[in-house]
């Protein structure tokens, strides 16, 4: 199947994600993504390299996230690769606005997101590189769930 | 260079805040600075005007949650308005409607704390 791969290295700091928004925005944009699902697969990836930087690697701007978005006729899939501490999927509870509110919670929202924006979200672990996929289908219907899906 | 910026004003005990730009993790810590300013200065009364507010992640949802429930305990609280429809969204996806008062205008969202007493400034 015919697809279109691009690529982008940031260091693991938050000053790179409005350059992480305008990857993606430029490259789904070409690919005749809805203005909607454009704005959905920004913010997923924003959420995603947020959670990268703050709980894979601790806020340590010294490591790398590496992006790709890859284009195939039915789907538009943006995958992040880091070399941090993994996330468990499984150990992820839902948020709570008003139990996070009585604590005073700043985060706790970026996996819930994703899961709601994105068609769908998987993890893995290869060696120590861990994987985030996110997908968006053209025709926006979710597909049957697979091995490793995770939302 | 910040792509995100909060500017002041005062209508009467109310404090607004005008929200400019994109509100990310690295942005977020900008507003919490200008919600911790207002608690120091006991500007317990917030209006968040979200009219030229162009992008919000979840950091950015995250400061309102983390000060509101105190605001709140202090007899104030954070009155959300004007927000650009792709923006509402992002609140409505996290439930936000059910936590905050969020409407149309600034001006529907001072006159829900005059409700409550606060008088606004003569206008000039």
């Amino acid at each position: 199947m015919a697809q279109s791969v691009y690529k982008l290295t940031i260091p693991s700091s938050t000053r790179y994600l409005e350059d992480v928004r305008h990857f993606v925005e430029t490259h789904a944009r070409q690919a005749d993504l809805s203005p909607e699902a454009v704005e959905q697969l920004k913010m997923a990836v924003d959420e995603a390299c947020t959670n990268v930087i703050e709980h894979a690697y601790k806020g340590k701007g010294e490591h790398q996230i590496d992006i790709a978005v890859i284009v195939k006729p039915d789907r538009l899939t943006v995958r992040i690769r880091d070399e941090g501490e993994s996330f468990d999927p499984k150990a992820y509870q839902e948020p709570d606005i008003f139990e996070y509110a009585r604590r005073h919670k700043k985060g706790g929202f970026g996996v819930h997101i994703m899961r709601r924006l994105m068609d769908q979200v998987e993890y893995r672990k290869r060696g120590k590189i861990n994987e985030c996929c996110m997908t968006k289908y053209r025709n926006n219907r979710t597909p049957g769930h697979g091995e490793g899906q995770d939302g | 260079m910040s792509n995100f910026s909060v500017g002041f004003r005062t209508n009467g005990s109310i404090q607004v805040l005008d929200l400019k730009g994109e509100l990310d993790a690295h942005t977020a810590s900008e507003l919490e600075a200008a919600i911790q300013k207002c608690r120091r200065e006991n500007r317990c009364k917030i209006v968040v005007n979200g009219e030229n507010l162009k992008y919000i992640s979840s950091a950015g949802l995250g400061v309102f949650m983390a000060y509101i429930e105190e605001l709140r305990e202090q007899g104030g609280d954070i009155k959300i308005a004007a927000l650009q429809p792709k923006v509402y969204n992002v609140f409505d996806l996290l439930g936000f409607p059910m936590l905050f008062d969020i409407v149309q205008t600034e001006e529907e969202a001072v006159a829900r704390f005059q409700q409550n007493g606060e008088q606004p400034d003569e206008p000039a």
